[in-house]
């Protein structure tokens, strides 16, 4: 299971890249892999607030629906359009073309996000 | 989805190390460690379509139910006439209790005379063994659980009598739909079904447990020039739902009776002599129905999942039994229950599509209104 060195980490399973104000959101591979085929994403809409640890969206697949929570707090920027006529990018490319959301950060990031380390001991332990 | 199992380690499949190979992703069903995908469970849904599918249903219950009495004790045991079957064909059949609730739906095969077997859900498999057991007592008949002795691998689509038909002794042609045949496949002995859950073209084959893996190694590699992949449970839902076929705990349950779920057909109230839930079913047959179950398609994206209200004028008037992304049709579907006075039910024969109607009716989606059409069941049928 791949997990990137240069992300940061949810328990929720969303990873985050962060450089300086900006930050892009995804699920990780793992959560990919454990929903199966997604087929329907429904991302914070542009312009509205997002809060840390804070439902903001929701993820189908097949077989289940899960809340999407923002990894960070600020206000959305920009989804991905791609993800509307092709929600399989986010089994097939989660960390690139299938990411879903990018925010502008209120503040700085919090401090429990997770390290690439410390997330692939989380999923580890899961099984 | 039931799990009436007791709990302790789930059972495992003769084939399950195959599938920690092909690196399935496995789940938990009705107390059997069963794969549920194993790469995409759409692609899966697709090759079922399109080529063909292989699943493992070894977690299904076998039981066989032997002697001159079988045929008399399972017309009193189970709500259809199972005696005036042919040897080599097959039946879709329930059992019922006393009051007409279903207790599960079945496959009944007659092998022989005085030879059924009756193929049972796992999560039911040990309730229905016992009932058969109980109401056999008056009978010559004797009733065996086998569940332990047999593996099952279907394989489903419009490839798999062409995937079969090398390798094994017996003319395809010659099987019918809803029959079954003792046959040699890839060299090991088999009870061949054309049977299926999936509403395509398909087989299902018993065999020894301890013959389950090679015949699935030779059957992979005789399928692979026909598209044959590995299919999981997740697409066998979702097969099953285009199909519009009701899954026990999904449409079907102790609360309701056939009559509830648009299949009375198989209470055969003419048969000879007496069954057990023949007086709640016969009164039962000539009432209106309390519920329908319908065929719902959503204009959005959205899922329908089971237990969802159906709501017509923002009023609640039926539930979502199971729902899926449907890969064919490429929009949500539903089957649900819906009060028998929703406009426009009574003529859902009728009516297709999205711009059939205006949008009164929708299912609420975890607190919003998704507007949804009423449609004719099934979703999907082959083109024969």
């Amino acid at each position: 299971m791949t997990v990137p060195q240069q992300l940061r980490y949810t328990a929720e399973h969303e990873w985050v890249a962060i450089e300086g104000q900006a930050a892009s959101v995804g699920i990780t591979e793992h959560a990919a892999d454990a929903l199966g085929d997604v087929v329907y994403v429904s991302p914070p809409t542009p312009g509205t607030k997002v809060t840390a640890g804070e439902p903001c969206g929701e993820i189908e697949s097949t077989k289940s629906v899960s809340d999407l929570y923002s990894p960070v707090g600020g206000e959305v920027t920009d989804v991905n359009a791609d993800i509307e006529d092709d929600p399989g990018l986010v089994n097939s490319d989660p960390y690139g073309a299938g990411w879903l959301f990018k925010v502008r950060l209120d503040d700085e990031p919090p401090s429990d996000l997770l390290t690439a380390e410390q997330y692939a001991e989380l999923i580890s332990a899961e099984g | 989805m039931t799990q009436s199992e007791p709990a302790g380690p789930p059972r495992r499949s003769p084939l399950l190390p195959v599938h920690q190979r092909l690196g399935a992703t496995l789940t938990e069903f009705a107390g059997w460690q069963m794969p549920l995908r194993y790469e995409s469970e759409t692609a899966e849904h697709r090759a079922v379509r399109t080529a063909a599918g292989m699943f493992d249903l070894s977690h299904m219950g076998e039981i066989a139910v032997t002697g001159a009495g079988a045929g008399a004790a399972l017309d009193y045991a189970l709500v259809g006439q199972p005696s005036a079957l042919a040897p080599g064909r097959a039946r879709y059949t329930m059992i019922c209790a006393a009051d007409g609730g279903v207790l599960d739906d079945l496959i009944v095969y007659r092998l022989s005379d005085a030879e059924f077997l009756v193929v049972a859900n796992a999560a039911n498999t040990a309730v229905v063994s016992r009932e058969l057991s109980g109401r056999s007592a008056g009978f010559d008949a004797g009733v065996t659980d086998q569940t332990a002795d047999y593996a099952l691998i279907a394989v489903q689509g419009p490839n798999a009598a062409a995937i079969l038909a090398p390798v094994t002794d017996i003319d395809l042609a010659g099987v019918k739909y809803y029959a079954s045949h003792d046959a040699v496949v890839c060299g090991r002995p088999v009870l061949l079904a054309r049977t299926g859950y999936t509403g395509e073209d398909g087989f299902e084959m018993f065999c020894r447990p301890e013959d389950a893996e090679p015949l699935w190694t030779a059957l992979t590699a005789a399928g692979a020039e026909h598209g044959l992949i590995p299919a999981g449970l997740a697409a066998r839902d979702t097969l099953r739902l285009e199909a519009g076929m009701p899954l026990y705990g999904n449409e079907l349950g102790p609360d309701m009776t056939p009559f509830d779920a648009g299949l009375g057909r198989v209470v055969k109230l003419d048969k000879p002599g007496d069954f057990v839930g023949r007086a709640a079913l016969a009164q039962r047959a000539g009432q209106p129905p309390r519920r329908v179950l319908a065929g719902l398609t959503v204009r959005g994206r959205r899922v329908p999942r089971h237990g969802y209200s159906v709501l017509w004028d923002g009023q609640a008037r039926g539930a979502v039994t199971s729902g899926a992304p449907s890969p064919t049709l490429g929009v949500p579907i539903a089957m649900a229950y819906l009060d028998p006075d929703v406009p426009g039910l009574a003529e859902a024969q009728a009516v297709t599509g999205a711009d059939a109607q205006d949008t009164r009716l929708s299912i609420d989606i975890r607190g919003r209104g998704e507007p949804a059409d009423l449609v004719t069941l099934p979703f999907y049928s082959r083109k024969r």
